[in-house]
């Protein structure tokens, strides 16, 4: 009884930190705009603060960002849903191939249920009758992937000889802020420091903008009311710390379970759906490339909170865009890197934590070191760059990350 | 009660297989087709003598990766893994095995012993993160799997450690010569790897290693209970290391018999999903090195036949979904079947923890 008023009360600790949170994401982009646009004036390159590329970074954060929701949303309850990327795939084919029949927003619902259904079944396996987790989630990719591949090969019309490739998909309609474009093109030509710069972005993402990308972006703050703010949401955490405590005190564990996962499914689904129909207009095999892995990855980069998730997908989406776009920019960011390494070290300094202060520092001279001799940034690194960071914060952050206690825990109602 | 456990543990792939089965007869009829004359021909095309050298081979890969998942399965790792450190051993085993010039036997020895440490120490990385760090083997290596292919698309660049041989577009590693490369039976029209008998090799040594030898012993002890063997004196965490280490080590090997017998270089065409093929072998095999290696045999036949659907106008594809539905059925049927025994045993304790009470009433 106690440990469960307990843990009960360190739920609700949790909650009044987290008011905090937004205002600290705030003061971290400011001061990451800060020193861009110090490298942008001393290096003369101003690709990254462009338009181009923030319009590019939010394309392809928004994929990553529901992924990671969905990771969210399975891992909080308890159960961790190693099958988003399949579900992904489950998004990208039903999104194009439901849109190029009945137009892209019947196609967008059509992701939503299949999604739903996959997330069901996956809610099925782990809880109801309870197979390993890992196992249920890796065989869902794999269905996902074979199956998508099986009924291209039947629907889609051959494309010299390759059935791959959806039909074109009628695009969402895109819509620009009204009024403000003008007033931030000409703040940005002004090159006034940090304000141009600041500029230059907000008019990257006010500028033709699918409507989808609005109405996803508000599930950030959507799961975070539902997840701090509702009785639902209580129980979902409860659930995902607890589970046996949560039963004792009369919560329907499976139930929230259920629930928690299809949204999982429904979410990440959603996430392939908008590669297909709003990044692209065409569902091509292999589109998802991983990133139901890298949404998996920004759930733990963001510590299991949705504002975290979406910084980690913002950030995981940059370098998807700077992929594709020029190599400076890179290396602009490589010194970006340096200098917030260099900041950090002299804060652990300060706090005389020398462990990390020395870490720091081997990360700004290893900065330095790569601006000073490497000429072209090979691409293979910047794609697998959320990986590599994942592995990083989970090597020297993880004592600092708060994962739901119960996550991939197996829990079966009635035994210990 | 052994009797039983046996019946239990065969009933259960054939459970999974037939109801495999049953969901495909289900989507080849919605196609319209005749699902049992497709059956037919996947068997006839599938035991052709030139099609089972080739399953034969591919079955070779597969078994492997199944130990390597087997030997992290009995110490409750989930290796997802094995494709980045199979694509570690077989590329440095490339990269080494085209730099250097020794006598037949040894070359090749030099390169499985390469293959086997670059394969082990990639695993050796989520080894470490587990052990000290406390990460989830499960979440490290994924990520890993990404970074090893970055990293050895990256060196296969022409100006570092790849070549690109005149008229063509894949850059690979340097050839091997010919003192490092193994030879091929001939059977059949077709070509059978000799590294059939290393991989026969590492099933009997598993079964070795797990049931005869005191390390064996403290791998399982640990896998059962962690606490229990460290208390009894059993070093559980260098246990995990090890363990990790070793499967690593069997990882790397996986891609030697394509790498010595047929390619003789490394290129971007190595194959990729080793990782949870391994883990689906090592679950519908039981961790058993002979039931591993039926597992695997299903595994590319299935793969080999499903070309034949091709000629039908079914997408082969769907021998993926098969092999997925294989999986679960059987993780569900091990399920149910535990379920059912710790039923049945809570049901033979109560009635002999009981039987007293009554008496006594009754007297």
């Amino acid at each position: 009884m106690s440990t469960s008023t307990s843990a009960f009360s360190s739920l609700k600790s949790k909650a009044k930190f987290l008011v905090s949170s937004p205002a600290r994401i705030a003061a971290l982009i400011g001061g990451f705009l800060l020193i861009l646009s110090l490298v942008e004036r001393l290096t003369g390159s101003t690709d990254i603060s462009s338009p181009g590329t923030s319009g590019a970074t939010l394309r392809f954060a928004i994929p990553l960002l529901m992924a990671g929701l969905g990771g969210l949303w399975a891992e909080r309850a308890g159960v961790i849903n190693i099958g988003l990327e399949g579900m992904m795939i489950v998004g990208t084919w039903t999104g194009a191939w439901f849109g190029y029949l009945h137009g892209p927003l019947i196609g967008f619902i059509a992701a939503a249920i299949f999604g739903l259904l996959s997330g069901l079944f996956h809610a099925i396996l782990t809880v109801k009758v309870g197979i390993d987790q890992a196992v249920s989630g890796l065989a869902i990719n794999l269905i996902a992937a074979g199956g998508a591949r099986y009924l291209s090969g039947i629907y889609f019309p051959p494309v010299g000889g390759d059935r791959t490739v959806s039909p074109l998909v009628d695009s969402f309609p895109t819509f620009t802020v009204p009024g403000i474009a003008p007033l931030l093109e000409s703040i940005d030509a002004k090159e006034i420091f940090f304000i141009s710069n600041l500029a230059g972005i907000l008019n990257g993402v006010t500028k033709e903008i699918s409507l989808v990308t609005v109405v996803f972006l508000l599930f950030v703050p959507l799961t975070s009311w539902i997840l701090w703010r509702s009785k639902f949401g209580l129980r979902m955490r409860f659930s995902g710390e607890n589970p046996m405590a949560a039963e004792s005190l009369g919560i329907n564990v499976y139930r929230i379970r259920y629930i928690a996962i299809s949204i999982s499914g429904m979410l990440a689904s959603l996430g392939g759906a908008y590669l297909a129909l709003v990044a692209s207009s065409v569902y091509r095999e292999g589109q998802t490339a991983g990133r139901g892995f890298i949404g998996l990855a920004t759930v733990i980069f963001g510590n299991w909170k949705p504002g975290g998730v979406f910084a980690g997908s913002l950030l995981f989406g940059f370098t998807d865009a700077l992929r594709v776009r020029q190599n400076e920019s890179v290396m602009s960011l490589i010194i970006v890197a340096g200098i917030v390494a260099a900041l950090l070290a002299l804060y652990f300094a300060i706090a005389k934590k020398w462990k990390p202060a020395g870490f720091s520092i081997a990360v700004a001279a290893v900065a330095l070191w790569i601006n000073q001799k490497v000429d072209v940034i090979p691409q293979e690194f910047v794609t697998v760059f959320p990986n590599f960071a994942t592995l990083i914060v989970l090597t020297f952050l993880a004592q600092r990350l708060t994962p739901p206690a119960a996550a991939g825990v197996p829990y079966r109602r009635g035994s210990e | 009660m052994r009797k039983n456990r046996i019946f239990w543990g065969a009933i259960a792939p054939i459970a999974a297989i037939f109801t495999s089965m049953v969901l495909m007869y289900i989507i080849l009829s919605l196609r319209g087709a005749d699902p049992f004359a497709l059956f037919k021909l996947m068997v006839s095309y599938g035991f052709d003598p030139r099609n089972l050298v080739s399953e034969l081979n591919l079955t070779v890969s597969y078994y492997l990766a199944g130990v390597a998942a087997a030997i992290g399965f009995k110490m409750l790792l989930f290796n997802i893994g094995i494709d980045g450190q199979y694509r570690m051993g077989a590329f440095f085993g490339a990269v080494v095995g085209a730099a250097i010039d020794l006598p037949p036997i040894l070359h090749v020895a030099v390169i499985i012993i390469v293959a086997m440490i670059a394969g082990g120490l990639w695993a050796a990385i989520a080894g470490y993160l587990k052990v000290r760090r406390g990460v989830s083997e499960v979440i490290s290596n994924i990520m890993l799997n990404f970074i090893a292919a970055a990293i050895i698309a990256f060196l296969l660049s022409p100006k570092l450690l790849g070549s690109l041989p005149e008229g063509s577009q894949n850059v690979q590693t340097k050839p091997i010569p010919a003192s490092g490369q193994m030879p091929t039976i001939k059977i059949f029209d077709g070509e059978v790897y000799s590294v059939l008998f290393l991989a026969i090799f590492v099933g009997i040594a598993y079964w070795i290693m797990l049931n005869k030898t005191v390390f064996g012993f403290n791998l399982r002890a640990t896998g059962l209970s962690f606490r229990a063997a460290r208390s009894s004196g059993v070093n559980a965490p260098g246990m995990i290391f090890v363990t990790t280490v070793l499967s690593g080590a069997i990882a790397g090997l996986v891609g030697i018999g394509t790498l010595l017998s047929d390619t003789h270089s490394y290129s971007m065409a190595f194959p990729s999903g080793f990782a949870f093929t391994g883990l689906s072998l090592a679950i519908l095999g039981r961790n058993h090195p002979v039931g591993i290696f039926f597992a695997a045999f299903l595994w590319s036949f299935l793969e080999r036949a499903g070309q034949v659907l091709e000629f039908e106008g079914i997408p082969p594809e769907i021998v993926i979904v098969m092999q997925g539905t294989i999986v679960l059925s059987i993780v569900i049927a091990y399920e149910v079947v535990a379920r059912i025994n710790l039923k049945q045993q809570q049901r033979a304790v109560g009635k002999v923890a009981a039987e007293p009470v009554i008496e006594a009433e009754v007297k």
